[in-house]
């Protein structure tokens, strides 16, 4: 596949989003989180997967992109909330994550937060790069 | 009444494509609700025709070691009234399947004529449900539903192995 541009990977996480989660375009913003704005729940992730897929023509295991053995593991969470040890897991399992905010209060229930597009689009690109 | 809403496989190609027919008949009760004087097969009973045609199209991948819930109906498009007396065919396809999820297209006909289509994401839940347990009997494929497979296997002599 030939190398597409920061744009055109926008696009088409754009579109994905678009037919997965019945949202107008104009709302599918860089900064949009899933979640909050776009009203994603965690079974549309299922579809979301599938369909960047299908478009990219790339895998993208589960764990990849929401690294839940992290989130689950009793060395790196104590009362719902991530340590530091738990912290610099994460950073390194998500670098296409901005978890700047999310390191202020890492409260485990708020990880759906750091899921905006731009981090879609970062994690979908790392996997073309990859390929 | 049995929750069953198609009556025998016509086709079943492992991990790939299933094929199942519906007849409909006035014995059903719902279509004379469905509605007074105007028997039509609801739209919502073709969906679940098309959910268990589907759902055990991708069971049987995992040789149903998977509980297979539906997740989300991605799409559903009809174009046409399905009254008594009509033969409908459910058309599945596994699009993608991963350890945790499925995704299926589907196609209703009648005759020729397509019907509808649904399109249809399917869930392991045991996989997705982080921190929830479920019973350990796969509740989802009871015997009813395995048991038209074997009708299947008996009729097609095809590779199903129950």
């Amino acid at each position: 596949m030939p190398t597409l541009t920061h744009d055109e990977v926008f696009d088409k996480v754009k579109q994905a989003l678009v037919d997965a989660l019945s949202v107008e375009e104009d709302e599918v913003t860089e900064d949009a989180k899933l979640q909050a704005d776009l009203g994603a729940e965690s079974i549309d992730i299922l579809d979301i997967v599938f369909r960047l897929e299908k478009s990219f023509g790339i895998k993208i295991p589960q764990d990849e992109l929401i690294p839940r053995e992290i989130l689950s593991n009793p060395d790196f969470v104590a009362n719902r909330r991530l340590n530091d040890k738990g912290l610099a897991a994460l950073r390194q399992a998500m670098p296409h994550a901005d978890l700047s905010d999310f390191a202020d209060d890492p409260d485990i229930d708020k990880i759906s937060e750091v899921f905006t597009v731009g981090t879609i689009v970062r994690f979908v690109e790392s996997k073309l790069k990859a390929a | 009444m049995r929750w069953i809403w198609f009556d025998r496989f016509e086709l079943f190609e492992s991990g790939r494509r299933a094929v199942a027919v519906k007849n409909i008949t006035l014995a059903e009760d719902h279509l004379h609700d469905h509605f007074p004087g105007l028997p039509v097969m609801p739209a919502s009973l073709m969906i679940e025709g098309m959910a268990q045609t589907a759902g055990i199209l991708v069971g049987e991948a995992r040789q149903f070691a998977e509980k297979v819930i539906l997740a989300k109906i991605k799409r559903a498009a009809f174009n046409a009234l399905v009254r008594p007396g009509d033969q409908v065919r459910y058309h599945a396809e596994i699009e993608q399947i991963t350890p945790s999820a499925a995704s299926t297209a589907g196609r209703i006909t009648r005759g020729d004529e397509l019907i509808g289509e649904v399109d249809i994401v399917f869930s392991h839940i045991d996989q997705n449900m982080s921190g929830l347990e479920f019973p350990e009997d796969n509740f989802v494929f009871t015997e009813e539903f395995l048991a038209l497979l074997r009708t299947y296997r008996a009729g097609a002599g095809q590779r199903i192995t129950l």
